[in-house]
């Protein structure tokens, strides 16, 4: 009898621990899946990570060397922009608010031309990605879709805007994006470069260039785009390290322009988490960088040692 | 032979040793420029780096064969002294017609791994040939018995090879953020004429103390 009841305890409590152990594996596979990665691939430049986070799905490079998030889409709503500045890059469309030819450079999740395709669905849009790779994650895992209005090239944008430009293409919406990986192309941040560009602009053209906001090299491109523009809207929102610049080839509009075009497209933004009423009064043209700093040219563009 | 006679001998292979390291320098300086050379025409995709490093592989390959051939009969300081000549003289298309070639290469070219790589023939092909010739040159004008001919091709290998590793590093740290990429060439130029006038004058010297 002693003994069976001892064996009835023994057994109670080898019953509990494993259906402690039980919840503590499952615990931890749950916590494991919260930030489950979906796919991984290696290109010639970078190493892709895509994982999902809460229906938060995430691209990511070089995953190794702190974390970045490329671009994230919410599985929930996909439209929504998580991002500061892919929100922040569509104040361009304040200066021209019909695009017919969008060039965008930098492909990410495809986060921009999608949002551009629907809103515009006759706007041929041409997006510049040197990376095979970010094309396949962007079309697998982020619903990009090419098509004969958005198509996309494999190629280096300094080499399809030189080519573009001699042989007359113009866009009336430039997006330049092609700067946030760990590396900076430096031969995209020159002024021979900004000249190409503004070589494809047509007159009443719009450029968009999402850029760094941090240490050095902040001064030294925004000097560099002074240099091939003249005035340009240095576009910041406070909290956000983020710094988009948005330049014409004509005089800039006034602010009461601005505000005017910003409530014809309120509605259109308003799917996708774009507050741009509350654009126009950060679009300043102030200069708050030494202004002494040097022109990055072809023969001078350390960028990568200012960083 | 007539290479060691009278000139303080050591005095004159300091000097070759000297001048094969800027050589191996100057050859990765501007090995590491060509990437930025080539990149507002061809981008900086990986295939732009392969292009620039099969050809100056290439170049110097076939400079080690050239180099080596003409070791073989009467080598003389004046030859040594004449590849800096050359090399410096033949580099200067990099910093005057770099342009306009790339833009003709451009223009006939679309795909920028060929664009890259003919350019990148055009461009750096001569000076880097004339660069690789250095190395087996001055092996046969250091080597003065055959027992002691690897010990000094070691020599000469670590002293190039070293100048090469110390011509990447300034010039990817330091050169580019102090000066211009035609100032860096200019730089590379005017020292490569430097060396081959010096082993010019060694030569006159020589030759003069061999008459009297």
């Amino acid at each position: 009898m002693n003994s069976a009841f001892n064996t009835r305890i023994t057994r109670a409590i080898w019953s509990r621990s494993l259906a402690l152990i039980l919840a503590c594996m499952a615990a931890l596979s749950t916590s494991m899946t919260m930030a489950e990665t979906l796919h991984e691939e290696r290109s010639l430049y970078r190493n892709i990570f895509v994982t999902e986070i809460d229906g938060r799905r995430c691209l990511l490079f070089n995953a190794v060397r702190g974390e970045r998030n490329q671009t994230c889409i919410n599985m929930r709503n996909e439209k929504e922009m998580l991002f500061h500045y892919t929100r922040m890059s569509m104040a361009g469309l304040l200066l021209n608010s019909q695009p017919k030819n969008i060039l965008i450079a930098g492909l990410g999740g495809g986060t921009v031309p999608k949002a551009l395709h629907e809103m515009y669905p006759d706007a041929e849009i041409d997006v510049l990605e040197i990376d095979q790779a970010v094309v396949n994650v962007a079309r697998d895992y982020f619903s990009f879709v090419e098509s004969d209005k958005v198509r996309v090239e494999v190629v280096d944008a300094r080499v399809f805007i030189k080519r573009a430009g001699i042989r007359g293409k113009k866009y009336d919406f430039v997006m330049l994006d092609a700067f946030t990986g760990e590396y900076i192309p430096e031969h995209l941040l020159t002024q021979e470069f900004l000249q190409e560009v503004k070589d494809i602009m047509t007159p009443d053209a719009v450029l968009v260039a999402n850029t760094f906001s941090t240490s050095n090299l902040y001064a030294h491109e925004s000097e560099t785009y002074k240099s091939v523009f003249g005035e340009f809207f240095n576009f910041k929102l406070s909290g956000t390290g983020n710094r988009v610049i948005i330049a014409t080839l004509q005089p800039l509009p006034t602010p009461s322009a601005l505000v005017r075009v910003a409530r014809t497209l309120e509605e259109p933004l308003e799917p996708y988490g774009v507050k741009i009423t509350q654009f126009p009064m950060s679009l300043t043209t102030r200069s708050d960088w030494d202004t002494s700093k040097r022109v990055l040219t072809d023969q001078f563009s350390p960028a990568n040692l200012l960083n | 032979m007539s290479a060691k006679t009278s000139l303080g001998s050591t005095l004159f292979n300091n000097l070759v040793i000297a001048a094969v390291f800027i050589n191996g320098f100057a050859i990765m300086a501007i090995e590491l420029l060509g990437g930025r050379v080539l990149s507002p025409y061809f981008g900086t995709s990986v295939y732009v780096w392969g292009s620039i490093i099969t050809i100056f592989m290439l170049s110097l390959s076939l400079g080690y064969l050239w180099g080596g051939r003409l070791s073989s009969r009467n080598p003389s300081a004046k030859l040594f002294g004449c590849f800096f000549i050359a090399a410096a003289i033949l580099s200067l298309p990099i910093i005057f017609f770099a342009d306009w070639t790339m833009m003709q290469v451009f223009m006939v070219i679309e795909d920028p791994r060929y664009g890259s790589l003919v350019s990148a023939i055009l461009l750096y092909f001569l000076p880097i040939c004339f660069m690789g010739m250095v190395s087996p040159y001055s092996i046969r004008l250091l080597v003065s018995s055959q027992e002691h001919s690897g010990r000094m091709a070691g020599l000469l290998y670590f002293v190039s090879t070293l100048g090469s590793a110390l011509g990447t590093l300034m010039t990817s740290f330091y050169f580019v953020l102090w000066f211009e990429l035609d100032h860096i060439m200019w730089g590379i130029v005017t020292v490569m004429l430097a060396c081959g006038a010096l082993m010019l004058v060694a030569h006159s010297v020589q030759q003069g103390s061999e008459q009297s």
